[in-house]
């Protein structure tokens, strides 16, 4: 079967980013009803279960209270860019899901229909260049309200996201040097079957990569400035961060452009690391479209939709332990989150890096083919790798509460303060003596 | 269909580098230039050059450009920025030169200036075919410009170390 091509592949693509985006945005809105109720249940309360059945309609009567509130504008803000940052904000994580396959193919009478909206060579790195833009509307949002605590929000989650992103973009290295190319689809296809065999049952490469795992999910959180790194909203100290400004529908865009990339963060790690929208324990699904555009195995519709609900499965459970760590995890302080991002995960995903490198070489020279033997070894090295990590080398040193340094810092400092303040204090009390002696003296001497 | 894209993309480039000079605000020359990497990284889309086109956006957009807007709000330079140009010799300069760039490249478009591999076949498409977007670039970089390659990662790890050392010095 060929590939779908000339005007019904004009029509099948609109279709797929119809269909997809729609997804998405439902996706987003129900993502906040799931969060209001997975809290409510983390925190032992009902959640919102007034409107509709079970409060499903929630997000419609939010969406409604949004659009009819009034808009502020703040006198201090810079017009244009106040605007312009919410659109700023919804746009990159709206339009990451482009080069994420959703299913496998669909046959048609046309030829069949690839499930990804851009099947594009360059696939990871379209998702590295586009989540690099997200910064933007921090940025725009926090400078253009002429707030202070907008502006403090606005500065902190940049640096934050600036900082994350540089590991955030290597823990993918592994998973690249494993597939042997970024387009993502070959990623799905690795892990659906070892090369070679297509009714092998393959590997998620959560197992052969289990600390890159870690690490990507890890970075998601702070790139998506998600607790324990919600540090830009922080609002017992900052009311609201970067869009604290902000109302109505330009705030609610802030909040879709949040949990878009939540959503599109749990999809990355389904694609990357739990098989994408591969079914486990089953060959059938194991279908694969190559970069010149043809096709392995046997496309059916039913088998479309069981492997779109499987990938909605994963990445909603994905999404599921977002919140989870959300109402788990006490918030990081600012200096040790910048601390962790910059002294501990980047080095360590180098290292990881530099490890799993050897490691594949090693393999390939014992003239092994990525199979069950080679993910097992590489299982062996993540384990051992992430013990040496976490329980040798932390001993307060490697992965100490990051702030240990400053807290000293800061006690020194306050010592020094009060020191000083009690040496100020005795001197005045020495001076006052002096003074009164001295008086005495005068009035001694005058009294002669 | 692409010869439409390219001239969008080209129009695109040069009215947002027109209006990243004419700003008076400094954020929205900054979002100007932006928009002109964007447009650029089109550009070489179309050139099947998918990987430069990546790097346009990951290191120019997504790095370069937040760190000049983070220079300027720090700076708080968001308010208007007497023009460079006041002089009148100054303008008359820059006058002249563009319209000498203009009358080359008109010059040169007389002369039956082509873009080549614009029609869709390209000498690239070959060695796309056989080693992908990525492989295409990575295999001469760390093969025969290794040399090369590892003197540029030095300079630029140079350069880190020197603006730590140089900010540092200031510390009490």
């Amino acid at each position: 079967m060929t590939e779908i091509s000339g005007g019904p592949f004009v029509i099948a693509t609109i279709l797929k980013v119809l269909v997809f985006f729609t997804l998405l945005i439902l996706s987003i809105a129900l993502g906040t009803y799931v969060e209001r109720r997975l809290a409510a249940f983390i925190q032992d309360r009902s959640g919102p279960n007034r409107v509709g059945p079970i409060g499903l309609l929630q997000v419609a009567a939010d969406g409604l209270k949004n659009l009819l509130k009034e808009e502020t504008w703040p006198s201090a803000a810079y017009k244009g860019f106040f605007l312009l940052a919410p659109a700023m904000a919804l746009i990159p994580g709206t339009i990451l899901f482009a080069v994420i396959p959703f299913a496998s193919p669909a046959p048609t009478r046309w030829g069949y229909v690839d499930m990804i909206v851009a099947d594009v060579p360059i696939g990871v790195l379209y998702i590295l260049a586009i989540a690099s833009l997200g910064v933007y509307g921090v940025v725009m949002a926090g400078w253009s309200s002429g707030s202070k605590y907008a502006f403090l929000g606005g500065l902190r989650g940049s640096a934050q996201m600036v900082s994350y992103e540089v590991g955030l973009s290597l823990s993918l290295v592994p998973v690249l040097m494993l597939a042997g190319d970024v387009r993502v689809p070959e990623i799905v296809t690795l892990q659906q079957h070892y090369p070679g065999d297509a009714t092998t049952l393959g590997v998620w490469l959560v197992a052969p990569l289990l600390v890159g795992t870690f690490l990507f999910y890890l970075t998601g959180l702070a790139e998506t400035n998600r607790l324990p790194f919600d540090l830009p909203e922080a609002e017992a100290e900052l009311v609201g961060g970067y869009h604290t400004e902000y109302s109505s529908m330009k705030f609610a865009a802030f909040m879709m452009g949040e949990y878009g990339h939540l959503i599109t963060t749990a999809m990355l790690v389904t694609v990357f690391f739990f098989g994408g929208w591969d079914i486990p324990f089953w060959s059938g699904d194991n279908i694969r479209v190559t970069a010149d555009g043809s096709l392995i195995g046997e496309p059916a519709w039913w088998k479309t939709l069981l492997t779109l609900l499987a990938f909605m499965v994963k990445a909603g459970l994905v999404f599921a332990t977002f919140i989870w760590v959300r109402w788990t995890l006490p918030r990081f302080r600012y200096d040790q989150l910048m601390d962790l991002g910059w002294k501990f995960i980047i080095e360590f995903v180098t290292v990881y890096i530099v490890v799993i490198a050897v490691a594949i070489y090693v393999l390939d020279r014992a003239g092994l083919e990525f199979g069950p033997a080679y993910a097992a070894a590489l299982l062996g090295v993540n384990v051992i790798l992430a013990v040496l990590v976490f329980f040798l080398f932390d001993r307060g040193r490697l992965i100490r509460g990051a702030g240990r340094e400053a807290e000293r810092e800061a006690r020194r400092r306050m010592l020094d303060a009060r020191r000083q303040v009690r040496q100020q204090a005795l001197a005045r009390a020495l001076g006052e003596e002096a003074a009164l002696a001295a008086t005495a003296d005068d009035s001694s001497e005058e009294g002669e | 269909m692409i010869e439409f894209f390219f001239f969008l993309f080209a129009a695109m480039a040069v009215l947002s580098a027109i209006f990243m000079v004419t700003q008076v605000n400094p954020v929205a020359s900054v979002l100007y230039l932006v928009v002109t990497f964007f447009s650029l990284s089109g550009l070489f889309v179309i050139l099947d050059a998918h990987f430069i086109a990546a790097v346009q956006i990951i290191v120019y957009a997504g790095a370069i450009m937040v760190l000049f807007l983070f220079v300027i709000m720090l700076l708080n330079l968001g308010s208007t920025q007497p023009s460079d140009l006041r002089r009148g010799l100054g303008r008359v300069l820059a006058g002249s030169v563009a319209v000498a760039l203009v009358a080359i490249f008109a010059r040169l478009l007389m002369a039956g200036g082509d873009v080549e591999g614009l029609g869709g076949s390209s000498a690239l498409d070959p060695l796309l075919e056989s080693s992908g977007a990525v492989a295409a670039v990575a295999e001469p970089l760390f093969t025969r410009y290794l040399v090369a390659f590892e003197i540029t990662s030095i300079l630029l790890v140079v350069a880190i170390v020197g603006a730590v050392v140089l900010a540092r010095r200031r510390a009490p």
